[in-house]
């Protein structure tokens, strides 16, 4: 119990510490990337910038628009960064640890639909923007409140099938078993990382992701040169730290469930050499080196790529995205039922082919569960 | 214990859905009923349902809700008055609902034996799965020929309003 709690606050902090950083390692790859210096005035390098950028934010006055919904418009920023920060407490961040004489697994809470339950999160952080966009008063923010929310929509439904794929080749929506399932790097004569057995769903969750953060090429939202701000034109001091935060919260989070879902979590090659404690602590390493690369990605593309216009955002998300996932979908689904002889055995077996193979994948799940349980 | 205090703010964010003035308020207190459904899913060990409700309800179909009376911009100048004879209507088919309602309830079976709720699996996805593919098979197929042929009515109806506008 004392180990939970100590494992959420830590996380709570590395989170929002990281979500800070990350404004100045933004900044600092759009000047690499521009050929500038970019910030530099505030501390060696510039590295004590977010301290002097969060001092800013709080100092400023706090300021609610006379037509605005008044309880709403504080509900928006909060149930923004709210949802942010609670994606973390499924992802598993390490193998187990061991300290005095006990084992203390890095998730905070391995729950058996943990995959779900991120989706679910995801399409809970919409209301945010909704009602912070909508409770302003402004048309600028109302129109950025329903490009948000109709961008999120239409992303989601690729995003959550191109994830069906990756549950169904682990047969478990736990992402503790997705990320054990992919142990090592070679496995079976093969690259045991799901990025290579699923490299087109890789793809479109990467392309969704982007989309679900409202950032570059995908940031309408809050496009500068057409809506202000966006859905946070009329916030400003903390409440517009808060929205601001919260998008650098979920760039850290995304970048995580992308390297825990497609390239192996906390696993890396020769892994086997190690084991106990030491396994843990690299496995974390691991893991935050391979989340650190995905943010750099999500800003290389943001430095790289134009914003896209409207309709080709929807044209993108509903013709191409979608009919390319369910495809994948359907061909995962025939490879899967032929390389578990669905359609070689005679019709008398076919019925107990599924019950067998439930009861050969299904021992170890079990307990796997019972353990985690007990551990609780 | 627990049950109670949620069976109480479930109830009681369902009836503020009702009493509020604002339609996007009344939308908010909806989501928020959803998250109290989920929570008694949660309380009976169903965490698939509940993170479906989630996804489906709270996250899907209120956020279409939301995003309707946004660009309807209802207030309470531009909203129309509804006569004395609409009312009447309202309260009739409310009391006709009621009376329905708890004569189901009524002699409806609460016997335990229904489901064993205390049962540690009792709503995994495991356990979900086989009962939907096996027992309820039916059920389930008919229901997703309904979801088609709601879709396809859907996207048909779109497509002719745009063709006698061209």
């Amino acid at each position: 119990m004392l180990s939970k709690i100590i494992l959420i606050v830590v996380l709570f902090a590395i989170t929002l510490g990281i979500a800070a950083y990350l404004t100045l390692v933004e900044r600092k790859v759009a000047a690499w990337l521009q050929d500038r210096i970019g910030p530099d005035r505030a501390g060696p390098w510039g590295i004590l910038q977010p301290l002097a950028d969060a001092g800013k934010m709080f100092f400023k006055e706090d300021f609610i628009p006379t037509n605005a919904d008044k309880w709403l418009f504080i509900l928006g920023p909060g149930i923004a960064m709210f949802t942010a920060l609670l994606t973390g407490s499924v992802i598993p961040w390490g193998p187990d640890l061991e300290l005095f004489g006990t084992k203390i697994p890095l998730q905070v809470a391995d729950v058996n639909i943990g995959i779900l339950f991120i989706m679910g999160i995801v399409s809970i952080g919409v209301y945010g923007i909704m009602i912070g966009g909508w409770a302003s008063n402004n048309k600028y923010s109302l129109y950025g409140a329903i490009r948000a929310s109709s961008q999120m929509i239409s992303y989601e439904l690729a995003m959550g099938i191109s994830v069906i794929t990756i549950v169904m080749m682990t047969g478990s929506l736990s992402i503790r078993d997705i990320v054990d399932q992919q142990h090592g790097f070679w496995q079976d004569g093969w690259f045991s990382w799901n990025v290579f057995k699923q490299p087109l769903a890789f793809l479109i969750f990467l392309v969704t992701a982007l989309a679900e953060c409202n950032r570059a090429p995908f940031d309408l939202p809050e496009c500068e040169s057409e809506l202000i701000g966006g859905y946070h034109t009329e916030y400003g001091s903390m409440k517009l730290g808060f929205y601001l935060f919260a998008e650098y919260v979920n760039m850290f989070i995304s970048s995580a469930v992308i390297s825990a879902l497609f390239f192996g979590g906390y696993n890396f090659p020769g892994m086997d050499a190690f084991s106990g404690n030491t396994l843990a602590i690299l496995g974390t390493l691991v893991f935050f080196g391979k989340t650190f690369f995905f943010i750099f990605v999500f800003m290389w593309i943001r430095w790289t790529l134009p914003r896209f216009r409207y309709d080709q955002l929807m044209h993108l998300g509903w013709k191409k995205l979608i009919p390319i996932s369910m495809i994948n979908l359907l061909v995962t689904g025939v490879v899967i039922a032929l390389t578990s002889g669905w359609f070689t055995k005679s019709p008398k077996s076919i019925e107990t082919v599924p019950a067998a193979k439930k009861e050969v994948v299904r021992e170890p799940k079990q307990l796997s569960m019972y353990n985690a349980k007990h551990e609780q | 214990m627990i049950f109670w205090l949620l069976g109480g703010l479930t109830i009681g964010t369902a009836l503020m859905v009702v009493l509020s003035k604002h339609p996007v308020r009344s939308v908010l207190f909806l989501v928020l009923t959803f998250f109290m459904i989920t929570a008694n899913y949660v309380l009976m060990n169903a965490q698939f349902i509940a993170i479906v409700n989630i996804i489906v309800y709270a996250g899907a179909i209120m956020v279409l809700f939301l995003f309707v009376l946004m660009l309807l911009n209802l207030n309470k100048t531009n909203e129309p008055k509804g006569s004395i004879l609409m009312t009447f209507g309202a309260v009739i088919a409310a009391g006709g609902l009621l009376t329905v309602l708890v004569a189901a309830i009524r002699d409806a079976v609460l016997a335990p034996t229904m489901i064993d709720a205390n049962s540690e699996n009792a709503g995994l996805v495991e356990n979900l799965g086989e009962l939907l593919f096996t027992k309820y098979v039916l059920p389930f197929e008919v229901s997703s020929i309904l979801f088609i042929a709601a879709m396809v009515g859907a996207v048909l109806l779109a497509k002719r309003d745009k063709q006698t506008q061209e």
